[in-house]
């Protein structure tokens, strides 16, 4: 029998969006106040949601304390107490929204995930991202019998990619 | 469409494979393998899917909800040892991941006298770790 698992993780990061190919005019009009040019920060959550096989003889369908590692090394360690587009290179041009930090985070879990957790392992279903009580992000990354071409992770890079041009 | 219900019981668990020794456990299990256990306030969302009835607008009625709910769940295990206490958590680990099992297993049929069936089973173990059940993970 199969379960999903989701552990929520916390990281306090700060950021300002800004657009490098707009206007100042249009980076205030677009953003408001979170395009004041010192930037502010958040508590950030991240929800990470794996889907596998509940092992009959120890019941867990994988190792939390791996996945701890795992997320800890990938993500909290790059993203904790930094400000994220001075910080971290995926976001020298790409506006640190809390969609555009869904999608790099998904991304960054995904592509190591297969050499963490193996072929037979638990699979990485999905992540959400919450900025503040009133604002959180889905992306799901699951396509469980899609290839990684087909997966909603690629997509949400192309549909962001238009939507910086 | 698609309606939650949540219910709380608090109860205390060890896990450990009965026939492995404490340092295979330990290996596992880490501190949750503790030989005495220890305890948690879990915190069940059950979601059950229908159409609302064209007389009522309800999915389900919540009060019949609520009432299985406590007599499936929180009644048996609400201030329980569960590996002693509550079946079959005396032979099989009480992981989240098994407790979110058996709890679907105990509410399906009950909820499926209702007019509604079950979709999902959420157990919380602590707010930073929680499991999904749903109807799928018992095809494959």
């Amino acid at each position: 029998m199969k379960a999903a698992l989701t552990r929520r993780y916390h990281f306090s990061a700060s950021h300002r969006l800004h657009a490098p190919a707009l206007s100042n005019d249009e980076n205030a009009r677009i953003f408001g106040k979170c395009n004041n040019p010192y930037g502010h920060g958040h508590n950030y959550e991240l929800e990470v949601t794996a889907r596998g096989t509940v092992d009959p003889e120890t019941g867990l369908l994988l190792d939390v304390r791996q996945l701890d590692r795992f997320v800890s090394e990938k993500v909290l360690s790059r993203f904790a107490n930094r400000n994220i587009n001075m910080d971290l290179p995926e976001f020298r041009q790409l506006v640190p929204t809390t969609e555009n930090i869904a999608i790099v985070i998904g991304k960054t879990l995904d592509d190591g995930w297969g050499d963490e957790f193996g072929a037979a392992g638990a699979k990485l279903m999905g992540i959400h991202v919450q900025e503040t009580d009133r604002n959180g992000f889905d992306l799901a990354i699951g396509a469980q019998d899609h290839h990684h071409e087909d997966s909603v992770l690629n997509t949400s890079f192309a549909s962001v990619t238009d939507l910086d041009k | 469409m698609f309606i939650t219900r949540k219910a709380e019981f608090s109860a205390s668990h060890v896990c450990r494979v009965p026939s492995w020794n404490d340092a295979a456990n330990r290996e596992v299990y880490g501190d949750a393998a503790n030989e005495h256990g220890h305890g948690h306030n879990y915190i069940i969302e059950v979601t059950v899917a229908g159409d609302p009835d064209p007389v009522t607008g309800m999915v389900v009625d919540l009060k019949q909800l609520k009432d299985i709910l406590e007599r499936e769940i929180v009644q048996p295990m609400d201030h329980r040892f569960l590996n002693y206490e509550v079946e079959p958590f005396d032979r099989v680990p009480p992981t989240a991941e098994n407790i979110a099992l058996e709890i679907w297993s105990r509410l399906r049929n009950p909820i499926s006298s209702t007019q509604a069936r079950l979709h999902r089973v959420r157990l919380y173990e602590t707010v930073d770790h929680f499991v999904d059940v749903t109807g799928e993970d018992f095809d494959t």
